[in-house]
């Protein structure tokens, strides 16, 4: 991928500063999407049109305003404390590690399986799509018995598919599976 | 003496056989969830919502009373058995219960903590009986701008009393006023930020808000960070005490719920604060100072008692007033609004039965949890050893059933994944969550009752503090508010003097 290029070395080492100072300051993506949230907020409000008869000298446009404008503040503040060196803290817990650098292809890949699942759970039903999202979830991160994987997720998928339809009155759709059987 | 005849009212709800087994599996699910490591109660009774949407609504409030003790008590077993509490509440149970455990004291662990939660949760649902109902008396005739000063306390409550950043909380706090605001407008039904959708204009779902923010956006977030190698956790038998600990103990349970109780009541972060006041607390009257930190079984009696009667609190605040001071409390207002009912205090007068049921099986859970959670303790120790890979996998799984079930609409799992997404972001950048899922469940709510107290006073400003009630409510936010500059002050002023 990275073909040999022939950089004076000192604008590679600013490029390189660069880089890592965004990477340092990357807390002002946050800063944006508040911004760009603030701005969306705002427009809707400012667009809408309220020819219906208003109940109140608040119409439903105040609140809005109100939150864009917010929005937009606390976008300034945050990028403000950035700026200043103040860094939100990443969330500990049992089973984080956060010496580590954030993996990022199983977040993408979980979300890919999820949205997958989230397409079949009606044309397949179910507990089809329950199984394969848990099987697709577990392998994503990092089991890889392919014996035991796949029979544990039908399993339970099936258990919760028959708790939550036929026990609970939560209806689910079964798809073709559970029209044969 | 009302009080007394509604709650045997509520027994008699509560002790029918089909209620009962409600509760036990109410318990018994709670206890499983809670135990499951990365799992705090929040996320416990989000995921389990789904669960009670084919009952009807007082079944469903007693399997969620069940659900909340016993995830309130199996965070404490993980902690205890494993050392690394998932939630802050938790960790008092860490300090003192984990070196028992290393030490082989284990099961006295469990059960002074067991005995702890059965003992805070019965004197803390004893006052919730004692107070609630005059709570709601006095708060009965509160009008709109009452209300609306009762959630902007809320609303400053969460986003300055919690989290190390105000700035960072606020951010979260308009994250979740923005979510609420979509879709069809309560009083005029014009569209806001809809987009033109028609799924949107129904607005989003607090339950899938819930659900996307405590546990997809927890379970991306620990997959991005996964511990290679999860702590081993201690093997425990069945939890007993000794008469020399129960000796040490008693006093420590019958002490922790007055401290934890009107933390509970406050929006001051629920278990966290009262659960460390009262570690300290015991540490300080204790007779045997040299085993603090090496496993001193006051440190986890108290604290546990506390935590548990501070869940008590929380429900008067979210019962009489519809203040959420927890993000469970916040789910469960989330759960009552699934059913179309406010919490507040008309509630009491509207619901009767549900109130009174829901208290009465706070007492059956209590029993249960302790009947059943001793001899089941060595299982609960075992679910801790479940593969990482498959704990978030079946997180996901349910997460995606509860979503789904709220509707039945595959749309809903899409904002489902949005908002997981949201939540991991905010976890890496320390956004809390809390601020974000309280604002969702009571800005539209809140929006309401200000314009409500506008159209009253007729756009007059005063209206919205023309009653004595308000006005004392935000006095207290205006100290909420003041308070961390008064005290940078005074140490300034300190260290200037000490200089």
């Amino acid at each position: 991928m990275t073909t040999p290029t022939e950089l004076p070395e000192d604008s590679e080492k600013a490029a390189g500063g660069r880089r890592s100072w965004l990477r340092e300051h990357s807390e002002l993506g946050v800063c944006v999407l508040l911004l760009a949230l603030g701005v969306l907020v705002l427009t809707d409000a400012l667009t809408m049109d309220v020819d219906i008869t208003q109940r109140g000298p608040v119409g439903p446009k105040t609140v809005p305003v109100v939150v864009g404008i917010g929005l937009l503040v606390i976008a300034a503040l945050l990028a403000v404390d950035v700026l200043r060196g103040g860094r939100g803290e990443a969330e500990g817990g049992e089973d984080i590690d956060l010496s580590e650098p954030a993996d990022w292809r199983t977040v993408l890949l979980l979300s890919g399986i999820f949205l997958g699942a989230a397409a079949l759970i009606e044309p397949a039903g179910f507990p089809v799509a329950g199984a394969l999202l848990f099987w697709g979830a577990a392998f994503a991160l990092g089991s890889r018995r392919v014996d035991r994987d796949p029979l544990i997720a039908a399993v339970l998928s099936l258990i919760t598919y028959v708790v939550f339809d036929q026990l609970l009155g939560v209806p689910l759709p079964g798809g073709p599976l559970m029209g044969v059987l | 003496m009302n009080a007394l005849n509604s709650l045997m009212d509520g027994f008699g709800t509560a002790l029918t056989p089909l209620n009962l087994l409600w509760a036990a599996l109410g318990v018994l699910l709670g206890t499983a969830i809670g135990v499951l490591p990365g799992i705090g109660p929040a996320m416990a009774v989000a995921l389990l919502l789904p669960v009670t949407y084919g009952l009807d609504p007082v079944a469903a409030f007693i399997m969620f009373a069940g659900i909340y003790y016993g995830a309130m008590f199996g965070g404490s077993t993980t902690s205890i058995l494993l050392n690394t509490p998932g939630e802050s509440a938790a960790v008092v149970a860490a300090m003192e219960g984990n070196p028992m455990a290393k030490a082989g004291r284990g099961a006295q662990a469990l059960a002074a903590a067991a005995i702890g939660h059965f003992a805070g949760g019965m004197i803390g649902t004893i006052l919730l009986v004692a107070l609630a109902p005059t709570v709601a008396d006095l708060a009965v005739d509160i009008g709109a701008p009452d209300y609306f000063a009762i959630m902007v306390l809320a609303f400053i409550a969460v986003t300055s009393v919690l989290g190390s950043s105000r700035i960072r909380g606020l951010a979260s706090l308009l994250i979740g006023l923005t979510i609420g605001l979509v879709g069809l407008d309560q009083m005029t039904g014009q569209q806001r930020l809809t987009f033109g959708s028609l799924q949107l204009a129904d607005g989003v779902d607090v339950v899938i808000v819930a659900v996307g923010l405590f546990a997809i956006g927890e379970a991306l977030w620990v997959a991005a960070h996964l511990r290679r190698g999860a702590a081993e956790p201690i093997p425990v038998g069945r939890p007993w005490l000794g008469r020399d600990d129960v000796r040490r103990t008693w006093k420590s349970w019958l002490r922790g719920p007055f401290i934890g109780f009107p933390f509970g009541a406050i929006p001051a972060g629920g278990a966290e604060i009262p659960t460390f006041l009262s570690y300290v607390a015991e540490k300080r009257l204790s007779k045997h100072k040299d085993e603090w930190g090496k496993g001193a079984i006051e440190g986890v009696a108290g604290p546990e008692s506390a935590a548990s009667a501070s869940a008590a609190g929380t429900l008067v605040s979210m019962l009489t007033l519809g203040l959420p001071t927890t993000a469970v409390a916040a789910v469960m207002l989330a759960a009552f609004q699934q059913y179309g009912i406010q919490p507040g205090p008309l509630l009491f007068e509207r619901e009767p039965e549900l109130v009174w049921g829901l208290i009465a099986s706070l007492f059956v859970g209590m029993v249960l949890l302790l009947a059943l959670n001793l001899p089941l303790a060595p299982v609960w120790a075992k679910l801790l050893r479940i593969p990482r890979p498959y704990l978030y996998a079946g997180i996901m799984s349910f997460a995606a059933v509860g979503a789904y079930a709220v509707g039945g609409e595959v749309v809903d799992l899409v904002i489902l994944l949005v908002i997981g997404l949201i939540g991991f972001g905010m976890r890496r950048y320390g956004l809390p969550v809390l601020p974000a899922v309280i604002g969702v469940i009571l800005g539209p709510n809140a929006e309401q009752q200000l314009r409500r107290a506008l159209q009253i006073s007729d756009g007059g400003v005063t209206g919205l503090v023309n009653t004595p009630f308000a006005v004392t409510v935000y006095a207290v936010i205006v100290l909420l508010l003041v308070w961390p500059l008064v005290k940078r002050l005074v140490i300034r002023g300190r260290t200037r003097a000490d200089a």
